[in-house]
C-alpha cells in the first residue's frame, strides 16, 4: 500500500485553494446552521474587500438558495464501494475574472439516474428563457407550486438564474447505474 | 383575538399582528430553517382573521430579505387579503424596500400582478 503523504495534500490543497482563488470549500452536509455560517463568513469576507451592497446581497441570495438545494438533498447520502464516499454535497464559492471582480458558487451532490432526466429538462427549460420568461415562470411557480415538507417550492433555480442573468451551467456525471453526480457552477458578475 | 408578536431573528422576520390596533406587519430576514412550521401561527391566526376582520386592514411588508420558499407564503398571505379587498372590505398592503434595493421593489412589483390588491410601494 502506498504511504499516504498529508504534508503533501495539505500543501496540494492549500495551492488548489490559492491559484482557483476559492474561499470555501466545503464537503458534507448542509444544514441550515452550516448555511448560516458559510453566508456570515462571506459577508464578513466581502466586507474586507468593501464589496459593494448590491453584489452583496446578490452573493448573499444565489449562496442561500445553492446551500438549500444542497440540504434539500440531505437523504442522499451513498457510500460507494471503491469509489469512496460523498456526503450531502460539496459547495464551493470563489472569485473570477480578470482583476477577481465576481463570485462563482460551485455545488456538486448526488442524485439518483431516475431522477435526472426531469431536472436537467427543468434546467434546459430555465436556461432557454429570457428575462421576462424567467420573471413569468416564477410568478408562475409561486401561484401553482406547493411548498414541500422540506420547504422547497421549485423557485431555488428560477431565482438563481433570475439574480445571476447568466445562464445555468450544470452537468451530470454518471457515477454507477443507480447515480449520477450533479455539478451546478452560477456565477455572479458584475456587470449585468 | 389573540395578537401574534413574533421577535425577529437573523434568519426569520418581525411578525405583529393585532386585529384589534390594526397592525399587520411583516419585517427582517425571511430565511426560517423550516418555513412551514415558521409560518403556521402565521396563516392560521389570518385565516381566522378573514372570518371576522375589521372593515379596514393595512398589511405592512419591510422585508430587507427572503428566500424563495418564503416568497411562496408571503403570496399565500396576499391572497388572504385579496379574498378580503374582492368581499368589500378596504384593504390597503404597503410594500417597503431599502432605496437602492431594485430586487426587492420588482418583487413587489411582481407580487402586484399576480394578487388584485390596493397597494403602495415605499422606498426609505
Amino acid at each position: 500500500m502506498k504511504k499516504f503523504d498529508y504534508k503533501e495534500l495539505i500543501y496540494s490543497f492549500h495551492k488548489e485553494m490559492l491559484t482557483n482563488n476559492f474561499t470555501l470549500v466545503y464537503e458534507g452536509e448542509i444544514t441550515h446552521q452550516i448555511t448560516k455560517a458559510f453566508t456570515s463568513l462571506t459577508e464578513n469576507k466581502m466586507d474586507s474587500y468593501s464589496e459593494d451592497a448590491t453584489m452583496k446581497k446578490k452573493v448573499f441570495h444565489v449562496m442561500v438558495e445553492c446551500l438549500q438545494n444542497l440540504s434539500k438533498h440531505a437523504d442522499d447520502i451513498r457510500i460507494f464501494k471503491d469509489k469512496g464516499y460523498s456526503g450531502n454535497g460539496i459547495f464551493i464559492i470563489g472569485r473570477v475574472g480578470p482583476d477577481n471582480e465576481d463570485y462563482h458558487i460551485l455545488t456538486g451532490n448526488i442524485i439518483e439516474n431516475s431522477r435526472v432526466p426531469e431536472l436537467e429538462a427543468f434546467l434546459d427549460k430555465i436556461n432557454e428563457l429570457d428575462k421576462n420568461g424567467l420573471k413569468e415562470l416564477y410568478k408562475k411557480q409561486m401561484r401553482e407550486g406547493t411548498l414541500s415538507e422540506k420547504g422547497g417550492a421549485g423557485l431555488g433555480l428560477i431565482d438563481i438564474a433570475r439574480k445571476t442573468g447568466e445562464k445555468l451551467d450544470y452537468s451530470f456525471i454518471e457515477i454507477d447505474k443507480k447515480n449520477s453526480f450533479y455539478t451546478l457552477r452560477t456565477k455572479i458578475s458584475r456587470k449585468q | 383575538m389573540d395578537v401574534i408578536k413574533i421577535r425577529g431573528t437573523e434568519d426569520t422576520p418581525d411578525v405583529i399582528l393585532d386585529a384589534e390596533n390594526g397592525i399587520f406587519e411583516f419585517s427582517g430576514r425571511s430565511l426560517p430553517e423550516d418555513v412551514l412550521s415558521f409560518y403556521a401561527p402565521v396563516l392560521q391566526w389570518i385565516e381566522e382573521y378573514i372570518q371576522t376582520p375589521n372593515p379596514r386592514s393595512e398589511v405592512v411588508f419591510r422585508l430587507e430579505y427572503f428566500n424563495t420558499a418564503s416568497s411562496k407564503i408571503i403570496l399565500d398571505i396576499l391572497i388572504y387579503f385579496e379574498h378580503l379587498s374582492k368581499e368589500g372590505y378596504e384593504i390597503l398592503v404597503k410594500w417597503f424596500y431599502q432605496k437602492d434595493d431594485e430586487d426587492m421593489a420588482e418583487a413587489g412589483e411582481e407580487y402586484f400582478e399576480i394578487v388584485e390588491i390596493p397597494y403602495e410601494m415605499h422606498s426609505y
